[in-house]
């Protein structure tokens, strides 16, 4: 008698426990290549799980790939457990979150700097093309050979949208501006080769330029590193990267991806929107850092400009083109 | 005019680590040991000199401890090769996995930073010696970019060729150890013991690979990177092939090898009568150019004859 009651009570537990699991949400976050201590993309996602741990006390399961191989077995093993919505960092993941998004029509998939188009999958992609632009902007401003570079990862449309935009800003500055524009590589590890983005560096230095664009992930250190030693001004990218060198980086071009986690984890499944979510200036999404490491560097007209640059694109006056709609940049 | 001389001082930049890991391939291949470890010991000594540097603040900690490090996996190749008479392709094999894998994990448990060690301050770092007063003067200031514009590593490496040439071919131990490459069993006889050359060719080999690791994270950039060699030992190995183990060849395929990398990386989006040349195209031609030659352009590239073959001393 007492083993019954105590089964059916057992039982009744485990019956509140998964009503429990179906209603509310049981965050998961899949790290890219590069780790979440990356000072860049997934440390900022890492960021903003960590904030949403802080807030609600709600633990969330993580992953960190070592390799490709794991991305799509360590979406699926989160799946298998339940865990919903589960969120995964970059554009590689992209094949892998549709494989197992299919396969578990009734969990919630995020995916960040790709669109994945299947009903239960949010894209959160960034207007990297807009805070681009501003750091273009920045550049233009602050170069005094009317030459300024930009030293891209890997080859791919993601990478020549900011190149595009910064392009852009850069003539919007100086319409007869030089814009040098390196790729590091066609592979994955074009995104850890620092001495050959340094190497690019100081070719674009010799032939005049004085600001550089690092979109490279750890390259850019490279690349910030060889501006710093040869006197010319860098912008990082992603995070906040000011601090690097501080004095010689003229601003970083931050995407607010930790903001983007904090708010798919905090709708969590209740609030969960399917489709694509485009994060620009107007949402915050993207942006130039300004802090104390580069307040020297930004004269007030050049701050006037950025406020006024940005505040035209919200509004729609200034419309900064996105090489991926048709992979064609109207300015080189 | 300055595009030209940055790239032909970029050129050097990019040829010292391809020299000093050819050379120690060299010292190794010509004593019998294959090593095809020489990208892992870049590595883990890349590796070692960040962080020893990072932690104690200075470059030439950085380097002994590199060195240190490059020997003790150079030890483990001759371990096994020699001792052990293992297959050294193998061993050269897990010795490249091993390091790639190490740096990282050990990168991350220190310094939480994703595998990446935090940037060098300058005395953390060898840089370059610079010439202001000299730069100015018409041709002399532009040859002083080229050739004086180096860190001390730099001198090193190009130290490191003629006195290799010489010892292996003029001194008695340069002469042993060839011998022993080519027919251990004569040099046995003689009584001179095969795994003492060996196991000091190798030490050789460990001590340049550190200094080349030691060269990249600390000089040609100031942190360390995942995989941050990027197949740069390999490209020495064909460099080596491509020279048919020899010294002062050996240095001409590495600096044409990095020539051939310096304009990768240069001459982007350059283009010849209209005409774009694909960076892709630049960055394979080492390759292109190590297999197109040795199909009979320089005739055969002949391997020390023991080369890989582990010796037995009886049967």
């Amino acid at each position: 008698m007492l083993r019954r009651t105590f089964m059916a009570a057992a039982a009744a537990l485990a019956l509140t426990a998964g009503a429990a699991l179906a209603d509310d949400s049981k965050p998961a976050i899949v790290f890219d290549i590069g780790g979440k201590f990356d000072k860049s993309f997934n440390e900022s996602m890492y960021n903003g799980a960590e904030k949403y741990k802080k807030e609600t006390g709600v633990a969330y399961g993580e992953f960190e790939i070592a390799n490709e191989a794991q991305r799509e077995q360590a979406i699926r093993n989160f799946a298998d457990q339940g865990y919903s919505p589960i969120i995964a960092a970059g554009f590689a993941q992209a094949a892998a979150v549709e494989k197992v998004a299919k396969e578990y029509p009734d969990l919630k998939f995020a995916i960040v700097d790709m669109v994945v188009d299947q009903p239960n999958v949010q894209s959160i992609v960034f207007k990297e093309n807009e805070g681009s632009y501003l750091a273009g902007l920045l550049a233009g401003m602050a170069s005094k050979t009317g030459k300024v570079g930009f030293v891209g990862g890997m080859d791919i449309p993601l990478i020549r949208k900011f190149g595009c935009g910064y392009a852009q800003g850069v003539k919007a500055a100086k319409p007869d501006a030089t814009i040098f524009q390196n790729m590091t590589g066609d592979t994955g590890a074009a995104w850890n080769d620092p001495v050959k983005g340094g190497e690019i560096t100081k070719g674009q230095m010799a032939q005049g330029a004085d600001v550089i664009y690092a979109a490279a992930g750890a390259t850019g250190l490279g690349v910030l590193q060889a501006a710093a030693d040869g006197g010319a001004l860098s912008i990082g990218v992603d995070a906040n990267q000011n601090y690097l060198h501080p004095g010689k980086v003229l601003t970083s071009m931050m995407k607010r991806v930790d903001v983007a986690v904090y708010n798919v984890m905090k709708a969590g499944n209740a609030g969960f929107k399917p489709g694509i979510m485009a994060l620009g200036l107007a949402e915050d999404g993207v942006g130039v850092a300004m802090d104390d490491n580069n307040k020297p560097l930004i004269t007030p007209e050049m701050m006037a400009a950025v406020d006024k640059a940005k505040a035209d694109i919200i509004a729609g006056t200034i419309k900064v083109h996105d090489y991926t709609e048709d992979n064609t940049c109207p300015v080189q | 005019m300055n595009l030209y001389i940055e790239l032909l001082a970029s050129t050097i930049r990019m040829s010292v680590p391809l020299i000093l890991a050819c050379i120690a391939g060299l010292w190794s291949e010509r004593a019998g040991i294959v090593d095809i470890g020489l990208e892992g010991k870049m590595l883990i000594a890349a590796f070692v000199a960040a962080s020893a540097s990072a932690v104690f603040g200075s470059a030439w900690i950085g380097l002994f401890c590199a060195i240190l490090a490059s020997l003790a996996f150079a030890l483990v190749h001759g371990y096994a090769a020699i001792n052990q008479r293992g297959n050294q392709v193998v061993s050269g094999v897990a010795i490249n996995m091993l390091a790639a894998g190490l740096a990282v994990v050990l990168g991350n448990e220190w310094f939480k930073e994703g595998g990446r060690t935090p940037a060098l301050t300058p005395e953390g770092r060898f840089l370059p010696f610079e010439f202001p007063m000299l730069y100015d003067i018409p041709v002399i200031g532009a040859l002083a970019r080229i050739f004086l514009n180096h860190s001390i590593l730099a001198y090193f490496a190009f130290a490191i060729v003629p006195l290799s040439a010489w010892a292996l071919s003029r001194t008695r131990f340069g002469l042993r150890l060839r011998a022993v490459g080519e027919n251990p069993q004569a040099v046995d006889t003689a009584g001179i013991s095969v795994a003492a050359l060996r196991y000091r060719a190798v030490i050789i080999a460990g001590v340049l690979c550190g200094v080349a690791g030691a060269f990249i994270s600390t000089s040609l950039s100031s942190s360390f990177v995942r995989d941050m060699t990027a197949g740069s030992g390999f490209m020495a190995l064909a460099a080596l092939i491509f020279a048919n183990w020899r010294a002062y060849p050996a240095l001409g395929a590495c600096l044409l090898f990095g020539f051939l990398q310096a304009i990768g990386n240069f001459a982007q989006g350059a283009s010849i009568g209209g005409f774009e040349i694909p960076v892709q195209f630049i960055n394979m031609l080492p390759y292109v150019l190590t297999v197109v030659l040795l199909a009979g352009f320089i005739g055969k590239s002949v391997p020390p004859r023991a080369s890989g073959i582990p010796y037995v001393k009886d049967r």
